[in-house]
């Protein structure tokens, strides 16, 4: 029996990037967890289709299509969520685009896009979210970036570039933040099995989304500060972290 | 700017900080700038909750993530004739407020709850009573007029005569139908600042109220303590304590006692600790293990040292024993607490009381202060009141007995309902809606939804109380 009273509230999260990928099994885990979700993403019938799954779990969830990159329409969709759910304890953003470069291209379309969803649109929402958890005092700020913002790769320098700029907006928030008693987590998975990595070359590590949704809601409950999904990837780009220039651009990933 | 402000939002919460949620809060000083902001909540789609000093321990001064209009800075002393004793007041004029100004002209509030801080629109809203509520009812019953704004935008002018079932609904209503804007009442000639108090230890439940029954019309106050940590044949054994009012010429320097700093609260206890902390040191006892021994510490010095001790005592001390330690509910630590107060008839009070203590005791779930009062019946729509007794139970919430407390409550409300009794919005958090329409009836509950209908039409007032209670669709019953 799970029968909600004001004594015992529903926690409630929302999640920008819902409708597919870590985004969407985020989603399903904090509804499962007993959280009222707000769904967000740009495809409202795969949304549609989460919602009325979750709901006939015995879950809360609400949909509002978005468009990310409309970053005008963020701050009044936000309090429309928030007065939808009536309390807010958890916000994720988890849209992301990554789309095939190759080794010799410099397209400024695809970079264009990168930094429209990855960065600017997570700072469209997180701000928001920031300005009312520190208002509130409570909360975590949960950011998905990418152990591909640990180093300026050959593969794809503007992808690396957004996921290094949200990582390092992440950390400045928790530094703003922390002292407000808000939470700020910074999620660097590796390689996990969305539309994203395919046609991805030389995978390996391959998780799936419920994987990482579940070391990320784990992360959110303990408050932990940065974490990658798998953890191994933590040794794995300790190690890339340090390898000297003089080697890295010779390297061949 | 955009409406409403991130700017504005903030964590509110119940008096015991136990249940909480975000909402942008507007603090107006006139009227116009309530009515600009049911404008605006319209124009956006958003709902507004009322709120007072937030000294309700339910939800009824909640509105997660949408408006609270805080009328609290509606602060002004309108008008005061200490020749008849009628004075118009703003209604965020507190009760303390109310006493300051008026004692040094021989008069006192007519009803006044055991706090001296709510609002008189919180407590209109709620149509609260004191210790006295046989003898004088409730505070509603002394108003004598006043004007609110409605959401539908008309503002009236309400009183028994002219207005009747907006003047007794209005009142009661809970903060949903309208904001009070000024309020005029009739206040009570005192002769002293003193008051005749008797205290006497009661042996058990049983016995306190049979020594009540003779008593409800002998005494200006009446009230009781109740230990609730103990069962078997002491089972709610407590403390009584009447109190009488000095007639005129009883107290040979009236001036003395009618001073307000006669009557301050002093800012230390013993002389040494300053009060401000003096709930930190309670923390350690408000626990399973520690209330037992304050509650029993207390019954057997009011069995040994104070049986039946008569003195006198300043009115603010005897009405406002709250007070006494400020931020008292902080003791009950980081989860808070609620208060489970019901209203049950003279006839099956004692057997209805009885079986709440001992269940909760059954459920390991013990409450820490009990007080027993006995009530009169009264014509207010939502009225909490009966021609029967009232008891209000503090219990502890900690993170992990949500679940067992909320389900305690469950039996617990339906003992009360069994037993013909009824529950109170400015304390209650737990009962369900299907509850809320079997203590007020059908009938009540049709003439509730036409004067909502009537006087705000678009649910503009709106709190999570009234969802809860009023509108089940949307209410806290999915699962």
């Amino acid at each position: 029996m799970n029968q909600h009273s004001t004594l015992t509230p529903t926690p409630a999260a929302i999640v920008i990037g819902a409708s597919s990928g870590i985004g969407e099994a985020v989603a399903r885990r904090l509804a499962r967890e007993g959280y009222a979700v707000a769904l967000v993403s740009r495809r409202a019938e795969l949304l549609n289709r989460i919602a009325e799954q979750i709901k006939a779990g015995g879950g809360r969830a609400h949909v509002y299509p978005h468009d990310a990159t409309n970053y005008a329409e963020a701050p009044t969709l936000f309090q429309t969520i928030l007065r939808d759910l009536g309390r807010l304890d958890v916000v994720v953003y988890a849209s992301g685009v990554m789309p095939a470069v190759d080794l010799s291209e410099f397209n400024f379309e695809k970079d264009k896009a990168m930094i429209d969803v990855n960065v600017l649109g997570a700072m469209a929402w997180l701000d928001q979210a920031a300005m009312a958890l520190e208002r509130l005092k409570r909360g975590s700020i949960v950011g998905i970036s990418s152990v591909a913002g640990d180093r300026g790769r050959i593969g794809n320098p503007v992808y690396n570039a957004s996921k290094a700029a949200f990582s390092t907006y992440l950390e400045a928030l928790r530094n703003r933040l922390t002292r407000k008693g808000v939470h700020v987590l910074t999620v660097k998975p590796g390689f996990v099995d969305t539309e994203m990595l395919k046609g991805a070359k030389r995978t390996f590590w391959v998780i799936s989304p419920d994987q990482a949704a579940a070391d990320i809601y784990r992360a959110v409950k303990s408050r932990q500060q940065v974490i990658y999904t798998p953890a191994r990837w933590g040794l794995m780009m300790l190690i890339i972290r340090h390898i000297p220039s003089f080697i890295f651009r010779r390297m061949s990933f | 700017m955009s409406f409403p402000s991130l700017d504005r939002l903030s964590l509110l919460e119940n008096f015991g900080h136990s249940i909480g949620s975000p909402a942008y809060v507007y603090r107006p000083t006139h009227a116009e700038q309530i009515a600009e902001l049911f404008e605006k909540a319209s124009r956006h789609g958003l709902t507004v909750g009322l709120r007072g000093s937030g000294r309700s321990y339910g939800d009824a001064a909640l509105n997660g993530g949408q408006i609270v209009l805080d009328i609290c800075r509606m602060n002004r002393i309108l008008d005061w004739n200490p020749e008849t004793g009628v004075i118009k007041v703003e209604p965020g004029v507190t009760i303390q407020q109310l006493w300051q100004y008026t004692l040094e002209d021989g008069y006192w509030p007519p009803v006044v709850p055991g706090t001296m801080f709510p609002t008189l629109a919180g407590c209109l809203a709620m149509n609260i009573h004191g210790k006295n509520n046989c003898v004088a009812g409730t505070l509603g019953e002394h108003v004598l007029e006043f004007t609110a704004l409605l959401p539908n935008g008309d503002t009236v002018t309400c009183t028994p005569e002219t207005t009747p079932d907006l003047f007794y609904s209005i009142i009661s209503g809970a903060g949903l139908l309208g904001v009070f804007t000024s309020i005029t009442l009739r206040l009570k000639r005192i002769y002293s600042g003193n008051l005749w108090v008797h205290a006497w230890a009661s042996p058990n439940l049983r016995t306190m109220i049979a020594e009540f029954e003779p008593l409800k019309t002998e005494v200006d106050y009446l009230v009781g303590w109740v230990d609730g940590t103990v069962g078997g044949s002491a089972l709610g054994r407590g403390q009584v304590h009447t109190a009488q009012d000095l007639h005129e010429g009883d107290d040979a320097a009236p001036a003395q006692s009618l001073r307000v700093d006669y009557q301050v609260l002093p800012d230390t206890f013993f002389g040494l600790v300053p009060k401000s902390i003096l709930w930190q040191f309670m923390l350690p006892f408000m626990n399973n293990a520690g209330a037992p021994l304050v509650n029993t510490g207390k019954y057997l010095s009011s069995r040994f040292l104070s049986h039946h001790h008569r003195f006198l005592q300043s009115l603010v001390a005897f009405n406002f024993l709250l007070d006494f330690i400020p931020n008292w509910e902080k003791a009950y630590g980081r989860g808070g607490l609620i208060q489970y107060q019901s209203f049950v008839p003279k006839e099956t009070a004692a057997d209805a009381f009885s079986e709440i203590i001992k269940l909760s005791l059954r459920r390991g779930l013990p409450n820490y202060l009990g007080v027993l009062k006995r009530h009169r019946p009264d014509k207010f729509l939502l009225t909490h009141a009966v021609d029967g007794f009232s008891m209000a139970m503090d219990y502890r919430v900690t993170n992990g007995n949500r679940v067992k407390l909320q389900k305690l409550c469950d039996e617990l409300s339906e003992i009360v309902l069994q037993a013909g009794g009824r529950f109170y919005f400015a304390k209650d958090s737990t009962i369900r809606p299907e509850m809320a329409a079997r203590y007020l009836g059908e009938d009540t509950l049709r003439r509730f939804s036409e004067l909502k209908a009537r006087c705000d039409p678009e649910g503009l007032l709106q709190t999570e109380l009234y969802r809860r209670l009023f509108c089940s669709q949307n209410g806290s019953r999915e699962s």
